[in-house]
């Protein structure tokens, strides 16, 4: 994709503009049925297989509203910190498109089931609070395959093909208020939001929340106004944007665009934009010349949403603790600054981190070995850390290892090497490879007295007192022993033998 | 040889039960009468010949081997064409679904069959429900037994007419503004609109989701109650269906009386366009009633009058959504798809084939009056009005036990005469709206031949929401008062055809 725009410099934007974003997240819930029938929401399965007359939209057919559902909107709400509506109705969305079984969403419209709510995100070290406006459910539509055109869009496609097993899947949406004073941070704290929304979710439980899946899409609105005044500018939407490093990108691409435009004295046309991951740009879709009606009314076929307040509290109480209060508490134990909390976080280490401690490692081994050796080997493999082959309890065993002095540092990263291998259990993997560490005098002796032999200048040094020298010699037993000797009791019997006190 | 068109549909379970007949017999018989007359009548779609003697079979084998049979067991059915029978094409009228063959059954349909009940076929019926004559069906219109040349109401004109010329003894019918009641008081049947949420919505393709009632149809007050019973209750598939009791219908049905009941006469429902005939017999029910014990009160609801015109905002609303999602792309019709033309024209020349210019006039109006900047002039307002509606028949129905009024203003007119006036056809559901718009129960039953044309009149009870037995109670004793006072069934007095 090739940028026409024109963009101004980021700097020379922030100058001049205040950005100001509204950002809209779709979440799939993980609910085991649809939304409003019980057909299974299982991803994988073939192409309209999962569908009754409700999801296919059948004439005669009627929604019934999926408890579940309900819950986990009700638990988001509460995670951000909004009001619960005390009664709440869902509403018709109508428009026509070809995946949309009914020609209209169910939806919720002016009455969604929380609102009024916010969720503090931190940007270096920095606490910015975004303001929810709200939370409503509504129904996934299908998936429409374009076939024969250049772009895979429906332009120029000789056919199209519907799969309506997404049809009627749980989603809700999470619209925030106006996000102002964010400044040069604007694409920063776009991320960071999506970021921490995304834990939110997956901490409570309601969504697995993988932005490549599908199952949390983000939209971001980006207007511009000259610093200084108070009228918003005009916005774009750009759809779309599934990835943590896209909504920073889009909201970076969207000021510049909208700088340029604004600087030669152009207007911004409010219309959506599509997202390009190759280079980071935005191109216009469809104008939107006038706001589109749909002619929302309340959905006739369901009864009213009324979660009592016994029932909000019981779930309020049973709230798991929300991310970015644990990542405090983890931080203050594990007595690490700001940029390591940080890079734990970004590296997805938490939960392996903690599950390694539950297991009995200490924290900093198990911070060492999840932040090194194991980020080193998933950065390797593109894979999340938390999907390595190797479990918390087998790091643990490998930290337990180290500590009694079976394994060296090198020792145990051959073993992590081979579990990931699917060589086993780390015991398993000494024993066989026959890396535990030696460090009996007989065997130790002869490498030790060799090193001394062949290096009697360097014994020299160490004779005459200088004891730092003794680590070439403790390097050379460690080369003959390849790597298995215990390096502590190697250096021991050097000093012995040199009759130095260590 | 009894001819075993002509029984009632309690009569006829009991001759199965007891051995006297056979289902089969029965459904053949009724068979045998539609092949004969419905040429003239036009009150079947569709007349599943082997559906029926199938299932008259499976009940005859079912007595054979002793099991118990229900009341209804082995009685013929005339089913309207908006539920969804799997496997039976089920069309709603329109052309839009011509050739659609539903893969599932209605709730509705479901406990037909569960209660051993025969469909004989599906019935004719303004398009989507929509008319009050049938001549809105894309299928060509249905006569009323009494006067072929006459309309036999509507929506559900095949349903009473297939009830009035005895090719079934039971009918099923829906009634969003009068859809039952209408067609039963110009045929001389009996037809209940019960509560709203009474009896399930799942698989009855929708007009105005909440107005839509399906409901009994027959030719006597106890047979409707037999069949109110067969079909009622909560249905987990039905967000709106009521979790609670059936009413205890049959057994008011049983026992009508009316001694020491409060009878309200509404005053709003008289006046101007309403036929003189009509009136009269009217007023000769409210004279019965009185005589028969009850207390007769006269009161006004005064919003009323608004009825009408909410229900025609409310109405199209509604259809207008639900009527979306025949885009020709899934099933039914499908036009113009020439492998040149893009979704969305041939979604257009589908829509312009397949719907019937009522059905496309109450689209337009409801798209117009949900339209941002209208909806609360137009929408908003018609809710208000039907709160209003709803709190004239709390008030009402604290000083009375049940409402009465003429059914329809004027008795069935000729076939022609108000399809190009389409106000005129709406006055025919003037009485019958305002119980759509609140959800409460109501009945027509036959209250005499209106001297000035010798065609039926319906007399419309209105009970309230959850209370559709008083309607039984009450039906039931005006029901007995008049055969007796008459020497028979209204309908004896019908051309045989």
């Amino acid at each position: 994709m090739t940028v026409t725009e024109d963009l101004v410099s980021y700097e020379d934007a922030l100058a001049a503009y205040d950005p100001v974003m509204g950002l809209e997240v779709h979440v799939e819930l993980g609910t085991k049925t649809k939304m409003f029938c019980g057909c299974s929401t299982e991803l994988g399965a073939p192409p309209n297989s999962q569908t009754c007359p409700t999801c296919l939209g059948l004439p005669g057919s009627l929604p019934v509203v999926n408890a579940v559902g309900v819950e986990s909107a009700v638990k988001i709400g509460l995670a951000l910190n909004c009001e619960i509506a005390e009664w709440c109705r869902f509403a018709r969305k109508n428009y026509f498109y070809p995946d949309m079984p009914k020609n209209f969403q169910t939806s919720q419209y002016d009455e969604p089931i929380a609102f009024n709510g916010y969720l503090d995100v931190e940007v270096d070290g920095e606490t910015f609070r975004v303001e929810i406006e709200r939370a409503h459910m509504e129904e996934d539509t299908g998936k429409s395959t374009h076939v024969g055109g250049a772009t895979g869009r429906i332009h120029g496609a000789q056919h199209s093909l519907l799969d309506y097993n997404r049809a009627g899947i749980p989603l809700i949406e999470i619209v925030t208020k106006p996000i102002v004073g964010a400044g040069a941070k604007a694409p920063e704290v776009a991320k960071a939001y999506v970021a921490e929304l995304r834990e939110l979710i997956k901490a409570l439980g309601v969504s697995e929340a993988r932005m490549e899946m599908g199952q949390m899409r983000c939209d971001v609105n980006l207007s511009l106004r000259p610093i200084g005044e108070e009228k918003f500018g005009t916005r774009s939407e750009t759809k779309n944007v599934n990835s943590l490093r896209s909504v920073e990108r889009a909201v970076r691409f969207e000021v510049q665009r909208h700088a340029a435009v604004l600087g030669t004295g152009g207007k911004i046309v409010q219309e959506t934009r599509h997202f390009h991951e190759e280079d980071g740009s935005t191109t216009s879709g469809r104008i939107k010349e006038e706001a589109e009606d749909y002619r929302y009314f309340p959905e006739p076929d369901l009864v009213p949403v009324a979660p009592s307040r016994e029932w909000v509290e019981e779930l309020r109480a049973t709230l798991p603790e929300l991310p970015r209060v644990r990542r405090q508490r983890l931080q203050a134990e594990w007595g690490i600054s700001d940029h390591e909390m940080q890079s734990v976080l970004n590296a997805g280490a938490i939960d392996p981190i903690v599950a390694t401690i539950d297991a009995g490692a200490p924290a900093d081994q198990a911070r060492k070995w999840w932040m090194g050796e194991l980020a080193r080997r998933a950065n390797e493999s593109g894979t999340e850390l938390s999907a390595l082959p190797i479990s918390a309890a087998q790091v643990a065993r490998v930290c337990e290892l180290v500590a009694e002095g079976t394994l060296n540092d090198k020792l145990a990263r051959q073993v992590i090497e081979a579990v990931l291998l699917g060589e086993g259990d780390p015991d398993q993997v000494v024993e066989q490879r026959g890396l535990a560490i030696v460090s009996d005098d007989s065997a130790l002796g002869a490498a030790v007295d060799e090193a001394i032999a062949a290096n009697p200048a360097v014994a020299d040094k160490v004779r005459d007192g200088k004891i730092a020298a003794a680590g070439a010699l403790v390097g050379a037993v460690m080369k003959a022993t390849r790597g298995q000797a215990d390096a502590g009791r190697a250096r021991e019997l050097i000093l012995e033998r040199l009759g130095v006190q260590g | 040889m009894t001819d075993l068109t002509r029984l009632t549909a309690a009569e006829t379970a009991a001759k199965i039960a007891s051995g006297e007949t056979s289902a089969v017999e029965v459904a053949q018989a009724h068979l045998d009468r539609i092949a004969a007359i419905d040429e003239k009548v036009h009150a079947f779609l569709h007349v599943d010949s082997e559906g029926a003697l199938a299932a008259a079979r499976a009940v005859d084998d079912k007595r054979a081997r002793g099991e118990k049979l229900g009341p209804l067991a082995g009685v013929p059915l005339a089913l309207k064409d908006i539920f969804t029978t799997e496997g039976v094409p089920t069309t709603v009228g329109s052309k839009i679904l011509e050739g659609w063959i539903p893969p599932y059954d209605a709730t509705l349909t479901k406990r037909l069959k569960a209660a051993d009940i025969v469909i004989l076929g599906k019935t004719n019926m303004d398009e989507f429900a929509m008319g009050s004559s049938t001549e809105n069906s894309a299928y060509g219109p249905t006569s009323n037994p009494w006067d072929l040349t006459r309309i036999p109401g509507g929506s559900g004109g095949g349903s009473s007419a297939a009830l009035a010329s005895f090719q079934a003894p039971l009918a099923i019918g829906t009634d969003t503004g009068g859809s039952i009641r209408q067609p039963a008081a110009v045929t001389g049947t009996v037809g209940v609109k019960p509560t709203y949420g009474g009896v399930s919505r799942y698989g009855m393709v929708a007009f105005s989701s909440s107005l839509d009632q399906g409901g009994p149809c027959a030719r006597t007050v106890l047979d409707a109650a037999l069949l109110h019973e067969a079909i009622a209750g909560h249905d987990p598939l039905d967000s709106t269906s009521i979790d609670a009791p059936v009413p205890p219908v049959v057994e008011a049905a049983r026992n009508g009386d009316v001694k020491g009941l409060r009878v309200g006469v509404v005053k709003e429902f008289a006046g101007e366009g309403y036929q003189a005939g009509v009136m009269q017999r009217f007023n000769e029910s409210v004279e019965l009633l009185r005589e028969l014990g009850a207390e007769v009160v006269e009161l006004s609801c005064p919003s009323f009058t608004y009825a009408l015109a909410a229900y025609y905002l409310i109405a199209p609303s509604e259809c207008s959504s639900n009527l979306a999602r025949f885009d020709g792309l899934r099933y039914g019709l499908r036009t113009g798809d020439d492998g040149t033309r893009s979704a969305e024209e041939v979604t257009s020349l589908t829509r312009e084939a397949g719907f019937g210019p009522e059905v496309k006039r109450r689209i337009m109006l409801g798209t117009y009056a949900l339209s941002s900047g209208y909806y609360d002039a137009y929408y908003g307002s018609a809710q208000k009005v039907r709160t209003l509606i709803t709190r004239d028949f709390e008030r009402a129905f604290a000083d009375v036990d049940v409402l009465v009024s003429p059914t329809t203003p004027t008795t069935a007119f000729p076939i022609g005469e108000r399809a190009d006036d389409p106000m005129a056809m709406y006055l025919a559901d003037l009485c019958t709206i305002p119980a759509n718009l609140a959800g409460n129960a109501a009945m027509s039953l036959p209250c005499g031949l209106a001297p000035e044309d010798g065609l039926p009149v319906g007399l419309q009870i209105i009970a309230p929401a959850l209370a559709d037995d008083r309607l039984y109670r009450v039906g039931a004793a005006v029901e007995a008062a008049f055969t007796t006072r008459w020497g028979h069934p209204l309908l004896e007095e019908a051309p045989t055809l």
